[in-house]
């Protein structure tokens, strides 16, 4: 009999259970399944050792150019940040990893005190009173978040900033319009890149239950979230989608009034990993706290009165409520939130700060050298660490010779906007020098 | 204590190169800047390594020990798998496909063997988990019946024994949710189903073997039905770990196919997630999938945008890459023959600790202890606690206590006092047997000192914990006291 270094079974074990089961053979216990459908084979390869196994992935892995081997520009939602050798030792501890979701809480501490740590993390960065224990990502978590607007308001409409993420737009869409909501953008301002608020004013009628803004937005624009909020009716639930580093150097969106904080944490921490796994962070506060999605941990005490952590609320939740749950979430993105958790944990209070400020600065420095190269900024608004340029008509041909020049370009924005053939959205980040912002120079001048 | 606790101002756990960009103004409006640092722990690295491995060691695991969660497939998630997830971590989503056409290929590849092992026609990835799947699958379903201007189908009928994500998916996509009552087998009622049975129905959702570990053997009249009326049948994967190599969902007669690779292609579950919920679709279904979609061309690979009729984007990016590489790891080792093999020992296994316990338990919808399992079963803890006041809780809790996890308990909602165990192939045979041993002492245990079971557990971290209180005066983040 072949063996299999996961599956202890030998012929003898087998023979004894089969046995204590009181039947002869292992496809007696597959009586139930109809012959009529039990394939031959599958077209599979045999099973290999793992060393084998090994060289055909990193066969795979070799076929790629990784990120820490360029000189980076891009971001869009995911960033080349450093991650300090501590967090993903400390996240890829076993009983992190291979733990499930802590329904038996005497035995998960663990996991329940570093979410309540992470929730408490998330919270000082929104301003918020209460962060879930994560969703799956940014995009998501802004169509869940349009959902609950809606359950707050209970107007059949959003509106949705044009400055928002494509992507989180277009999963807006889809998660929301089979409910019968209708989603609707108001446009930003060509000049400073910022939120139209004379649009905004125009579309805000009594169907509004909801206003969602990015922040900054998809251009790297800070947006006005105080005049933007002046505008609201108090009634319509305000959501601001944030980057969370940008959340370390500016003002936290619940002091403009929002209602619903989120983002992708993606930045906290966790690999790029080709856009996923990151996770969603999703904020509110505590007078909405029933209507919101997701796991949520609280504080307690056991029998004994020693302090211990648990799920809380969990009747708002799909596996007591079902069809009349919040949301269908079950899975979430933990393990990705623990590691954003040792990651603020590394950074404190001083290091997310510098972090920001130095993206920040690089950024700036990059669009001064652009501009002394001849090239224009796409926008007047204020920007901390990504904004877009006039790339020329040749950029997206030009981005593709940047790649093989070992550059990862600004993005060029002809990805998602027809009419934006020569710009490009350029990222900087802490990890960004002055080498690679001369060598971008050299290449697309 | 918390991490906040353990701050002191000036301490630090990085550091960061020499900066040597030259200083250029930042210019935000003076109402946008932030005037109050958020207040996050300030502490140096050795802290950050004690105060993680501290907790690290309140949480019980798979690697820890037995797992036996019904329906959660806790199986052992290879180390390989981990090293070969982390070759892929520095790659951009947006990076020219160009230079990650090995990510693609690997994609691709992997989405080839799951059409193979799930007998469907088309895949996406991108689904983050088991609900998002499911979600992805009903808004699929939904989008084909209004594509061909089918605009009554506004009901799924979903099992009573089914995941809670079932009906909150199908409410989510805009379903009202029929609830089917099971047959006194703990199956699908035909019976009860052709009364539901019309050109309303959009779907029905069916877990196969369903969650009570029994395999529904008229699955195939159930597809004719299904069909006959113009309503698809969507496939929930949670089950997937019993019937590899032995049964496909495509072949049953299943439209939409959705998998965890977390539980049945061994990622892990790292505290609840991230996991990831591809969903296999037959030939007609094609066109909705969302985007983007990984196809090939010649020999290059390359994420297709173009399906007019698709649902749109379920998230951003292309899904839990590093998810999918482990997955892909776990498949290239184990082979056709792993998988099959898997399958039938941990329907074997199964069997064999549900033999063990039939002297204190039985299981659900099985009278003489006789009827076989798939990968799980279901016991009926309701004589128990009529004998001895002793419920499914305290019997969990007291297995903490004997140093294994608990079962599922109180689910599926239909079988009282329900325990749910599911062992998988990866534990031996001493393993089942010491775990029925530990349920042998229990059920003793609660005859004759009821007590131990009431106060369990004693030996845990913490021991049980007020959730009333949690819940009705929520506690949600650390406060300086």
């Amino acid at each position: 009999m072949k063996k299999y270094p996961y599956l202890p079974h030998t012929e003898e074990d087998i023979k004894e259970m089969l046995k204590a089961i009181g039947v002869e053979s292992i496809d007696d216990l597959f009586v139930d399944v109809p012959k009529t459908i039990s394939p031959e084979k599958l077209n599979l390869p045999e099973s290999m050792d793992e060393l084998t196994v090994r060289k055909i992935v990193e066969g795979l892995a070799k076929k790629n150019k990784f990120l820490n081997e360029m000189k980076v520009f891009l971001g869009a939602g995911i960033y080349y940040r450093y991650i300090p050798a501590v967090v993903y030792h400390m996240a890829s501890k076993p009983n992190f990893v291979t733990a499930y979701t802590p329904y038996q809480a005497e035995v998960s501490q663990g996991t329940l005190q570093a979410l309540f740590e992470y929730q408490t993390m998330i919270c000082e960065l929104t301003g918020m009173e209460v962060t879930n224990a994560s969703m799956y990502d940014g995009a998501s978590a802004l169509a869940e978040a349009m959902l609950m607007a809606v359950r707050i308001s209970k107007k059949p409409k959003v509106l949705l900033s044009e400055a928002i993420h494509p992507e989180y737009k277009k999963t807006v869409e889809t998660y929301v319009k089979p409910q019968g909501i209708e989603v609707e953008y108001f446009a930003y301002d060509k000049e400073t890149g910022q939120v139209d608020i004379e649009d905004l004013k125009k579309k805000l009628d009594d169907k509004v239950g909801g206003v969602a803004v990015a922040y900054p937005n998809f251009f790297g624009i800070v947006e006005d979230l105080k005049a933007i909020k002046e505008l609201l009716p108090e009634k319509v639930p305000f959501v601001v989608a944030a980057d969370p580093i940008a959340l370390a150097i500016l003002e936290p969106p619940a002091k403009f009034g929002a209602d619903i904080v989120v983002g992708e944490g993606q930045a906290l921490g966790n690999f790029p990993e080709l856009g996923g796994p990151g996770f969603g962070f999703f904020s509110t506060n505590m007078k909405h706290v029933r209507t919101m999605p997701g796991r949520l941990i609280g504080k307690t005490k056991d029998v004994d009165g020693k302090t211990g952590y648990v799920m809380i609320l969990q009747t708002r939740e799909q596996h007591i409520r079902r069809s009349k749950a919040t949301s269908n979430i079950c899975s979430n993105h933990a393990h990705s939130a623990v590691m954003a958790a040792i990651y603020m944990s590394t950074m404190g209070k001083e290091g997310l700060v510098e972090v920001a400020e130095r993206s920040a600065k690089a950024a700036h420095y990059l669009a001064k050298r652009l501009e002394e190269k001849g090239f224009s900024l796409a926008f007047k608004g204020p920007f901390l660490f990504e904004f877009v340029f006039n790339a020329g008509q040749d950029y997206e041909e030009k981005w593709h010779k940047l790649a093989e020049r070992g550059i990862l370009g600004p993005l060029p924005l002809s990805r998602f906007y027809a009419d934006m053939k020569d710009k490009a959205l350029a990222a900087t980040t802490e990890l960004t020098t002055k080498e690679d912002i001369e060598a971008l120079l050299e290449a697309i001048a | 204590m918390t991490i906040f606790e353990k701050s002191v101002k000036g301490r630090k756990a990085y550091s960061l190169p020499e900066f040597d960009i030259p200083d250029v103004e930042i210019d935000i409006p003076e109402h946008l800047k932030r005037k109050e640092k958020a207040n996050l722990p300030e502490v140096y690295e050795v802290e950050v390594v004690r105060h993680y491995t501290e907790l690290e060691k309140k949480n019980f695991s798979v690697d820890v020990g037995f797992y036996p969660l019904g329906s959660c497939t806790m199986k052992y998630n290879p180390k390989i798998n981990e090293d070969m997830s982390a070759l892929f971590r520095w790659l951009h989503p947006y990076q020219p496909e160009e230079t990650i056409q090995g990510a693609l290929e690997l994609m691709y590849d992997l989405k080839e063997k799951l059409l193979e092992i799930t007998g469907t026609d088309d895949m996406t990835l991108i689904p983050s988990a088991g609900a998002h799947g499911e979600l992805t699958g009903m808004l699929i379903i939904r989008t084909y019946h209004l594509d061909r201007g089918d605009t009554k189908r506004d009901k799924v009928i979903v099992p009573d024994s089914a995941h809670g994500t079932n009906p909150a998916s199908a409410a989510m996509a805009g379903f009202k949710v029929i609830e089917l009552k099971s047959s006194d087998e703990g199956l699908v009622d035909l019976e009860e189903l052709e009364k539901h049975l019309d050109d309303t129905v959009a779907a029905i959702m069916l877990t196969n073997p369903n969650t009570l570990g029994y395999f529904e053997r008229d699955i195939e009249k159930i597809a004719k039905m299904a069909h006959d009326v113009g309503a698809l049948l969507y496939y929930d994967g949670a089950n997937l770990n019993a019937i590899m190599g032995k049964a496909r969902p495509g072949d049953m007669g299943f439209d939409v196919v959705h998998l965890n690779l977390h539980k049945t292609f061994s990622t892990p579950h790292g505290m609840g997630g991230p996991g990831s919920g591809p969903i296999g679709v037959k030939e007609h279904l094609k066109d909705f999938l969302p985007v983007p979609v990984v196809r090939k061309d010649g020999d290059k690979y390359y994420l297709d945008y173009d399906l007019p009729k698709s649902i749109g984007m379920v998230r951003a990016f292309y899904g839990n890459f590093g998810v999918l590489v482990k997955a892909y790891t776990y498949i290239l080792t184990m082979g056709k023959d792993g998988l099959t093999k898997a399958s039938e020992l941990a329907v074997l296994n199964a069997n064999y600790l549900k033999a063990l316990l039939r002297e204190v338990y039985s299981a659900a919808y099985d009278e003489d202890g006789k009827r076989p399992c798939m990968h799980e079963f279901v016991l009926d803890g309701s004589k128990l606690l009529k004998e001895t006041g002793v419920k499914t809780l305290d019997v969990a809790k007291r297995l903490l206590d004997l140093g294994f996890h608990a079962p599922t308990v109180y689910f599926p909602l239909i079988v009282p006092e329900a325990l749910m165990i599911e062992p998988t192939e990866t534990e031996s045979k001493e393993t089942l047997e010491a775990f029925a041993a530990a349920m042998k002492q229990i059920v003793k245990e609660a005859h004759e000192n009821p007590q131990i079971l009431k106060e369990a557990p004693k030996n845990t971290p913490v021991r049980r914990l007020d959730e009333a209180t949690a819940s009705r005066k929520p506690v949600v983040r650390w406060q300086k006291q």
